[in-house]
């Protein structure tokens, strides 16, 4: 049994009151567990980005317990909700959200950075990490000369490079062709299969679905099903298989 | 190296048109700063140049005066009266007052004549740069400043003229020594300023006494004061802060160049701010995601001061050269200008002060964003 990374139990959020009160999440009960990437999908309105800011630690429940590899972010500081961000997740954005003055190391480096980390080790663990998916070329490249893909990679560079327990990707294929989506995906599910460490991603594609260890469907600020994982097309999707990123 | 550094140059050097428009608000104000302040220390030493040159222990002036050129008379035969106080050694008496020096083309212009008896120790002549002091002691010889002798048509020393209708011949030129009413000093005996100024031999302007070695200033100054009704015995240090106090609080003319200054600085600090609200609005989803990321407080902080610093470093590197080029321009002019090394300490200072208050809106802005905002985008 691996060790739960992302723990929610009851979790409600309502947003305003009165006649504008709207509840975006209800009693939601989820268990992230390292080893497994987990898709949480769900059409827009549905409370996907709202869990996700819950469990990323960059919203706090209206109700219910949630809590981060044993720390509970319930009535917790702002800065102290950075201090678990900064110790245990590593975010992939849907926009990417590098920084466009800096370069792709730099931007690598400036997770570790932010955690203290400078200097030559940071440097060299950066690049290692750009090697890792497939950028030593571009180390000084600044993001308005990497295609959309590439800065998708330096983004998923930039969050694993601190080593977090879990990963959270944003709609991490949502600006991508077919191609780099699959590409994204399989660098994702690699993540979590090669480290002791968890990776969320929500999406509203159910392209995505072949890559999942567990699929699990909000609907109306409910968690509606958990589908085990399709052991078919997560092969294919292992093996490169892209048909199921192939333009409609 | 923190990427610190790294992050706040290249947002501030990424729009380089909004970068200019913000040095050239600091710079702007903080030449405008230092000359301001400049101007107040040239004028404060101008204001009391005369007496802090003078070698003496005691000023004796007339009770109503307040500066060395607020003119009251006083009787020469006071003299006597001061000789005779225990622990008085000597007592030189210096004349000053307005006079007309007459233009070799024609015309008149006004200058203040100050004159002691240069024979038994009054004041001196200071900074020649060209000619001989000691020329003064003969009756006709003047000495004037280099900054005002295009001015009073004088071309150097040997150079002839007319004060109030008695001629001069310029016996030595001077550097620096310049009055802050811009009416040209004018040094020469005390026999001969009589004439120039129209007074009867039994009346002086003000007292130079020294005591004996040892004497008690404050009792000799008691045993004065005693003796002579209506006067005020100052140290040179008393008689500098009173001049000082009374031009630069009481007429106003302190305050102006010191609001001026204030404002100088409020339109640096604006200047600044708002350069650096603008480049931190364009780079809210930046620092948004520098929160997500879990940057703590104090390294975005960081980031925005190291901003405000680099933006204000540049800024007083290059008012540092205008300042010290004002300075040259203006160092034979009538207008001094003072910059001590104290004085640029303050500014670097004050500069770093100033990028640093304008940094606050940035980061109450910044801590305010929700990072949530990146999942949204």
């Amino acid at each position: 049994m691996t060790a739960p990374v992302i723990e929610a139990a009851n979790v409600s959020k309502v947003y305003g009151s009165g006649p504008a009160r709207v509840e975006a999440l209800r009693d939601v009960n989820l268990t992230v567990r390292t080893g497994e990437l987990t898709v949480l999908i769900g059409p827009s309105g549905s409370g996907k980005t709202t869990l996700l800011s819950i469990l990323g630690c960059m919203l706090a429940p209206s109700a219910g317990v949630a809590r981060v590899c044993g720390d509970s972010i319930v009535g917790v500081r702002a800065e102290q909700l950075a201090t678990i961000r900064r110790r245990h997740i590593g975010f992939v954005f849907q926009s990417y959200h590098l920084f466009s003055t800096l370069t792709a190391a730099e931007n690598v480096q400036l997770a570790l950075d932010v955690r203290g980390e400078s200097g030559p080790k940071a440097v060299t663990k950066a690049e290692e990490m750009l090697a890792g998916v497939g950028l030593s070329s571009k180390f000084n490249s600044f993001p308005r000369q990497l295609s959309g893909g590439e800065q998708q990679r330096v983004a998923i560079a930039r969050a694993i490079v601190a080593d977090p327990s879990i990963v959270l990707a944003d709609e991490p294929t949502a600006a991508l062709d077919s191609a780099n989506g699959h590409a994204i995906m399989t660098i994702l599910s690699a993540i979590a299969k090669q480290r002791d460490r968890a990776v969320l991603v929500v999406t509203h594609d159910a392209r995505l679905f072949g890559f999942a260890d567990r699929i699990i469907h909000i609907e109306d600020g409910l968690l509606t099903r958990e589908e085990p994982c399709n052991t078919d097309l997560a092969n294919a999707a292992a093996k490169g298989g892209s048909t199921r990123f192939a333009v409609a | 190296m923190s990427l610190v550094y790294t992050l706040a140059s290249r947002n501030l050097f990424q729009d380089r048109l909004r970068f200019i428009a913000s040095l050239t608000g600091i710079v702007f104000s903080v030449v405008l700063v230092m000359v301001q302040l400049g101007l107040y220390f040239g004028f404060n030493r101008m204001l009391t140049m005369i007496i802090d040159h003078a070698p003496t222990d005691l000023w004796v002036v007339s009770r109503e005066t307040k500066y060395f050129e607020d003119l009251s008379l006083l009787d020469s035969k006071m003299r006597e009266r001061l000789l005779a106080i225990d622990g008085v050694a000597d007592a030189a008496p210096v004349l000053a007052g307005f006079s007309v020096w007459m233009l070799p083309e024609g015309g008149m212009t006004s200058v203040f004549m100050v004159a002691s008896d240069l024979a038994s120790g009054g004041l001196p002549v200071w900074n020649v740069v060209d000619g001989d002091p000691r020329s003064l002691l003969e009756q006709g010889a003047v000495a004037i400043d280099r900054s005002y002798a295009a001015r009073l048509g004088v071309s150097g020393v040997g150079a002839t003229a007319q004060i109030r209708g008695q001629p001069v011949v310029v016996g030595a030129i001077t550097e620096s020594i310049r009055s802050f009413t811009t009416t040209p000093y004018v040094f020469s005996d005390i026999a001969g300023a009589r004439s120039y100024l129209g007074l009867p031999a039994n009346y002086t302007t003000h007292f130079l006494v020294r005591l004996k070695p040892g004497a008690d200033l404050e009792h000799a100054r008691q045993n004065i004061l005693a003796a002579v009704p209506a006067i005020q015995a100052l140290t040179p240090a008393e008689f500098s802060e009173q001049s000082r106090s009374f031009w630069l609080l009481r007429t106003g003319a302190g305050a102006a160049l010191v609001a001026g200054a204030i404002l100088a600085v409020i339109v640096g600090t604006v200047s600044v701010a708002q350069t650096l609200y603008s480049s931190t609005k364009e780079h809210l989803y930046e620092f948004a995601t520098l929160r997500a990321m879990g940057a703590s407080n104090t390294y975005i902080y960081k980031v925005i001061i190291c901003q405000a610093l680099i933006d204000t470093i540049i800024g007083l590197t290059i008012a540092g050269l205008i300042g010290i080029a004002i300075v040259r321009m203006t160092a034979t002019s009538v207008i001094q200008i003072v910059l001590t090394p104290n004085l640029v300490m303050t500014l670097f200072g004050l500069t770093l002060l100033m990028g640093i208050v304008s940094a606050l809106a940035s980061i109450v802005r910044v801590v305010r964003v929700d990072p949530a905002i990146v999942l949204t985008r």
